[in-house]
């Protein structure tokens, strides 16, 4: 079996399809909904169609783009670094130092802090908190490798999962419900300063690690083979887990933790496009864009009342891992 | 010009454990040369060192007269190369692309350049890999893996190779020509060292035969000396003797 060599001119066909696909969602998907809009007229400023695309549909489905792209970047970067094909944005602990953050902020009841959501704060610092401690314990002795980093973010995460945990054991009725609701993952309307905020983070950060797409080629291969070949893997380990991290955290502030998006989206597109960090990096930043994006589609869709996305991602994603690990079999591609 | 390695009172512990003791080479000339000795010898911690992957070693190691932990690590790339004894990789690359990887080194943006298609062109012909450049690295048989690696190392260019047991997976064939490029290479003015485990491997083919023996360098000759049967039995512990086939190279048989 046989695929063609990343070559300018292929990359570019492919990240431009990929890109048509994900503007397409991005145009049609505010469209969908139990209100019918008519664009001219929301165009034109006239309510209650202007207020529902530019002030509830539009927004969230930019919220969703930028959200499953920087999950899917997220999981590529952690299975290269990891050089694990099961590693995902939530291996490391980040996200589970985020839903701490919410979930104490949650159960102190706070509402504002710093102009912000309390709970996108407190998530946020939590995030930075767990990527920390992950750094501290994975570099011990100065020497960090894959193996360390992987350790002390696995057993990290299980610590703070298992004190959310004890959190919601303690937390009231409503309390709890919030803490349930959060830890579901949602994808809500937000203002236009957080897309702002949040695009001016994860674009700059995506196309920083695409840019460093060979160097992650090397590391995917193995640290020592990166070592030989010119790169550098202890900054490129710490750099991809930073920067996957602020991906992770920023965006699980906002939304809580979303499954399978970092984990289905590189996978399928490994499978088509082969293991080359210049075509897969891209390519699954636009594609997890479209995926969640249609996949929140669905969820606010579907039924009467709004179902959470990740059920979504998981019901749609689930099924569609499943397929492929048995397709692994037939084809090495994966 | 040729690299030049200098080695001087190289040690290396591992806790309690002396893998290698005051090793002193120097390598300034370009050759095939062939690294041998028991197994824990401290053949490929000394690999290790060389291509720039231990440090907190002692004494110095240095490649033109500079500290191998002080080189930028792209230039040192584009002056010594390794081939690790086996490449295992967890995800989908087609052999091109490992050997596309050799040419990183000299990266000068996203894509590569004409030369370094040239450059990976020629290193799948030398190793005879061309035929299955397109095919998924992951389901070549050991073999082919190994001659891949060795592609790649080519197609960085460099003035080094280093290659850890390099022909362990190969057929007999593919043994020899192997062993065959090595040394036209190392005529073309590469040096090559090899840590291998093939005696008359080594001394057919190389230049200079380095014995390890105990973290300690128990030989340092051309192949007829280092080889001599006083030495294997010394180093390997084995009764040897060097038999003269009529018209042919010397053979080396072990045991009684």
């Amino acid at each position: 079996m046989g695929i063609e060599p990343v070559t300018p001119a292929r990359a570019a066909r492919i990240i431009l399809l990929a890109l048509a696909v994900t503007i397409l969602v991005g145009l049609i998907t505010p469209l969908i909904g139990p209100a019918k809009i008519e664009l001219s007229r929301a165009f034109r400023g006239e309510s209650p169609d202007a207020q529902m695309f530019f002030g509830v549909r539009l927004p969230r489905t930019i919220l969703a783009l930028l959200v499953g792209g920087a999950l899917a970047t997220a999981g590529v970067l952690f299975q290269a670094l990891l050089r694990d094909a099961l590693a995902t944005p939530y291996t490391l602990g980040v996200s589970s130092g985020a839903s701490l953050g919410a979930v104490i902020a949650i159960c102190l009841g706070m509402n504002q802090l710093g102009g912000l959501p309390a709970v996108w704060v407190a998530a946020l610092l939590g995030a930075a908190g767990v990527l920390l401690l992950v750094v501290a314990v994975a570099a011990e002795g100065r020497r960090m490798s894959s193996f360390t980093l992987l350790l002390a973010g696995v057993t990290i995460n299980s610590v703070v999962m298992s004190l959310i945990m004890l959190l919601h054991n303690l937390a009231s009725v409503g309390q709890s419900f919030a803490i349930v609701h959060w830890l579901m993952g949602n994808i809500d309307p937000v203002d236009a300063g957080t897309l702002w905020w949040m695009a001016g983070i994860i674009l700059p950060v995506c196309l920083g690690l695409c840019l460093l797409a060979r160097q992650w080629n090397l590391m995917s291969v193995g640290e020592e083979w990166a070592a030989t070949h010119g790169a550098s893997p202890q900054k490129l380990l710490l750099a991809g887990y930073i920067a996957g991290s602020l991906l992770t955290a920023v965006v699980t502030a906002v939304t809580g933790p979303i499954g399978f998006i970092g984990l289905v989206v590189p996978h399928a597109v490994r499978l088509k496009l082969g293991g080359d960090h210049r075509l897969l990096m891209p390519v699954s930043f636009l594609l997890g864009a479209a995926l969640l994006t249609v996949c929140d589609t669905v969820a606010r869709t579907l039924l009467v009342v709004e179902i959470p996305v990740s059920v979504v991602t998981a019901l749609i994603g689930g099924p569609f891992f499943i397929a492929l690990l048995r397709s692994r079999r037939r084809s090495l591609w994966l | 010009m040729s690299v030049r390695y200098a080695l001087t009172g190289v040690g290396m512990r591992y806790g309690d454990i002396e893998v290698l003791s005051d090793v002193t080479l120097t390598f300034d000339q370009p050759g095939m040369v062939a690294l041998t000795g028991p197994n824990g010898a401290g053949k490929s911690t000394l690999l290790n060192i060389m291509s720039g992957l231990r440090d907190g070693f002692q004494g110095t190691c240095q490649l033109n007269g500079r500290s191998i932990t002080t080189w930028p690590r792209r230039e040192f790339a584009r002056e010594v190369a390794l081939v690790p004894q086996s490449l295992k990789l967890d995800f989908p690359f087609t052999a091109e692309q490992v050997v596309l990887m050799g040419r990183t080194p000299y990266a000068g943006g996203m894509f590569e350049s004409p030369e370094d298609w040239k450059a990976v062109d020629r290193a799948l012909e030398l190793t005879d890999t061309t035929r299955f450049r397109h095919r998924d690295f992951r389901a070549l048989s050991g073999g082919e893996r190994q001659r891949v690696v060795l592609a790649s190392a080519l197609a960085q260019e460099p003035r080094a190779l280093l290659l850890d047991e390099p022909t362990t997976f190969l057929d007999l064939q593919h043994q020899l020509s192997i062993y065959e490029l090595l040394r036209s290479l190392a005529r073309e003015g590469l040096l090559v060292i090899a840590v291998t485990h093939d005696l008359n491997l080594a001394a057919a083919y190389s230049d200079r035969v380095v014995a390890l023996k105990n973290g300690r360098v128990a030989a340092d000759a051309d192949p007829c000396s280092a080889l001599a049967a006083e030495k294997i039995k010394d180093v390997f512990g084995v009764q040897a003797e060097w038999l003269q086939r009529p018209g042919g190279k010397p053979w080396i048989a072990y045991g009684d």
